[in-house]
């Protein structure tokens, strides 16, 4: 359609519409740049006043993430070998030595494990009972499918209180599979819900088709609706990930050590004298960077997932 | 990552499994399909919550396992309603939940508007804008701790700049005036997004002819704002608010990162009270009475809340 359009939003209100929402994007986003500036930051540069914007990058925050360290007494001095990389010179040049990795990367890789783990468990039996509740007459499917919605609602603490109790008793507490196994439980929900939407939207005809052809239900389902959910299923895996990997409240209640994830670690790095602030910036970076990524990845079905389906668009 | 997760399921599933179960009917494949998800959660949702009800009739203390456990009926449920420290808990998190939903909705709503307008390069700019929602929410917790600092800290600085006041004199998360306000600044500049998110599929769901047609009635944009546009998003903003509303109630992450309940108490939310009491004091039985009033009040707010969604939508 050509000409003119009531509809269609005028020049001049295009232009408004545009410079507020850039003006509130710029906003929003300030805290976020100014993390990850926060990492490249000395520590000096990161607590001056009037804050720094434009300063001298440096990495120390991030040694400091991944190390731990300890100063270097003057007789010891003279024993050291001379720093071999330029780590360890960062960390020299302050009259500190490496003692070790810190506990970082433990954290990152457990959130790796449990974040991983638990989301191909959530879809994998949530694409089971999605395409079941899909497909077939299942008895009070309304109601199980409102139980499974009503496990969200729960406060985290409030659930936390038996499953401490039993993890206790089960020999589960502070494990990758009780994590795994507690982040799969809650992750269900959602993907239950978001994966039944995608496949409402697949023609029955396909699979009725490839039943008439002498395939079972079974093959049916792998060999025709699988592939055809394939972006659903990618989509809603992305959605449980960024769940487990944000979660908190679970993970500072049920883990301390072995399977303590990053999120309650990245809070208590403290540096040498006062808080380390480009540490914490610089783990904080690391951390949320790859749900950004995934974000980008994920801005078309992003509505779907954050509200349990309930809004397709 | 689309195609990986489908083949490991695919792998996963031998075919030999396939061919034995040819023979099985619709009935049982569903079963089979189904079973799994309801044992998981009835372990590790429904056991657990049919235990904390039990609980929370009993004294039962985690750090004193061998003190025998007595029934005490109703005792926790009197004590905790007639608390007044629990009844200003519970007014904190109806403090937050009121004035996030507020300007959730009031932001939400005009950038989801304004967005609709179209404008060039509109997607990338959303995109921009959703970007704190989907973080770790206990993570951006503690960098605002950073950013609030008096003195060195972002926030204070760029307050201090526009309004000529000295951005040491005050601290956003020491005071306890400006502490409430702190979480509610932060849980908007994380979530208005959201809201705007839900509003915007509204606004495009309004079809064009709609205003056409208002058009040809010659009915003013003002008019048309809140005699079409209003009334058609308003089930949407209703979702929204839905929602923002459960997960505010349940919000423990971000507060407790942000000010750890305090300066005093004056941000303590139920649910970093119900951890205190259940895994700082270990009143076991208490926190468990704790836990099911909370239940019974989210469930209650949500299915009244839910049942007048299903009237505006049926309008």
């Amino acid at each position: 359609m050509s000409g003119y359009s009531v509809t269609e939003p005028s020049k001049r209100q295009k232009w408004i519409a545009g410079v507020l929402v850039i003006t509130y994007a710029l906003v929003t986003l300030m805290p976020l740049l100014w993390v990850i500036a926060t990492g490249f930051k000395s520590p000096a540069d990161s607590i001056a006043y009037p804050p720094k914007v434009v300063f001298h990058p440096s990495l120390e925050g991030y040694v400091n993430l991944f190390t731990t360290q300890t100063r270097i007494t003057p007789d010891m001095k003279a024993t050291l070998t001379p720093p071999q990389t330029w780590y360890e010179r960062i960390v020299r040049n302050k009259g500190m030595m490496i003692a070790g990795p810190s506990r970082y990367g433990q954290r990152f890789l457990n959130s790796i494990i449990i974040g991983f783990g638990s989301t191909f468990f959530s879809v994998f039996l949530g694409t089971l009972a999605a395409y079941a509740f899909s497909r077939f007459r299942v008895p009070i499917k309304d109601d199980l499918l409102f139980f499974i919605l009503s496990t969200r609602m729960m406060p985290p603490v409030a659930v936390a209180i038996p499953i401490f109790l039993m993890y206790r008793q089960l020999g589960l507490s502070d494990t990758h599979l009780g994590m795994i196994l507690l982040y799969t439980a809650v992750n269900l929900s959602l993907s239950v819900w978001l994966l039944k939407g995608f496949i409402d939207e697949i023609p029955q005809e396909y699979e009725e088709a490839a039943l008439i052809d002498g395939y079972t239900r079974f093959q049916a389902f792998y060999k025709v609706v699988l592939p055809q959910a394939a972006t659903g299923i990618a989509s809603t895996a992305i959605f449980c990930l960024i769940f487990a990997w944000n979660e908190y409240a679970f993970a500072v209640l049920l883990t301390s050590g072995t399977a303590q994830t990053a999120p309650p670690f990245i809070p208590t790095i403290i540096g040498v004298g006062g808080q380390d602030w480009p540490a914490v910036a610089a783990g904080a970076t690391i951390f949320l960077l790859p749900v950004m990524i995934f974000t980008i990845m994920l801005r078309k079905h992003l509505l779907r997932g954050i509200t349990f389906g309930a809004v397709r668009k | 990552m689309a195609n990986n997760a489908i083949d490991r399921i695919a792998r996963s599933t031998p075919s030999g499994f396939a061919k034995r179960v040819r023979g099985l009917s619709d009935r049982t494949i569903a079963w089979i399909f189904v079973g799994p998800s309801i044992l998981l959660l009835l372990a590790i949702n429904i056991f657990p919550l049919i235990w904390t009800i039990r609980l929370s009739f009993t004294n039962f203390r985690v750090n004193r396992m061998n003190a025998p456990i007595k029934f005490i009926g109703l005792r926790n449920y009197e004590r905790i309603l007639s608390d007044p420290d629990i009844w200003q808990t519970m007014q904190a998190t109806a403090h937050f939940l009121l004035w996030t939903i507020f300007f959730q909705v009031l932001i939400g709503f005009t950038l989801a508007y304004l967005i609709n307008k179209k404008f060039k390069g509109n997607d990338l700019w959303t995109t921009i804008i959703v970007l704190p929602m989907m973080l770790s929410p206990a993570v951006v917790g503690n960098f605002w701790t950073f950013l609030y600092q008096p003195q060195i800290g972002l926030f204070n600085y760029v307050v201090g700049f526009f309004s000529g006041a000295d951005p040491s004199s005050f601290s956003m998360i020491g005071s306890v005036h400006l502490a409430p306000w702190a979480i509610v600044i932060v849980d908007t500049w994380m979530w208005t997004p959201f809201v705007m998110l839900i509003c915007l599929a509204g606004l495009r769901s309004i079809p064009d002819s709609i205003y056409e047609a208002a058009e040809i009635d010659r009915a003013s944009k003002w008019r048309q704002f809140w005699t079409l546009t209003v009334p058609m998003v308003l089930p949407f903003l209703m979702l929204a608010v839905l929602f923002r509303g459960i997960e505010n109630f349940k919000m423990f992450d971000l507060v407790v990162q942000l000010t750890g309940g305090g300066p005093g108490s004056i941000t303590t939310l139920t649910s970093i009270d119900l951890k205190r009491e259940a895994f700082e004091k270990w009143r076991t039985g208490y926190a468990s009475a704790y836990a099911v009033i909370l239940f019974v009040t989210v469930f209650g707010l949500a299915s009244i809340y839910v049942k007048a969604l299903n009237k505006v939508k049926e309008r």
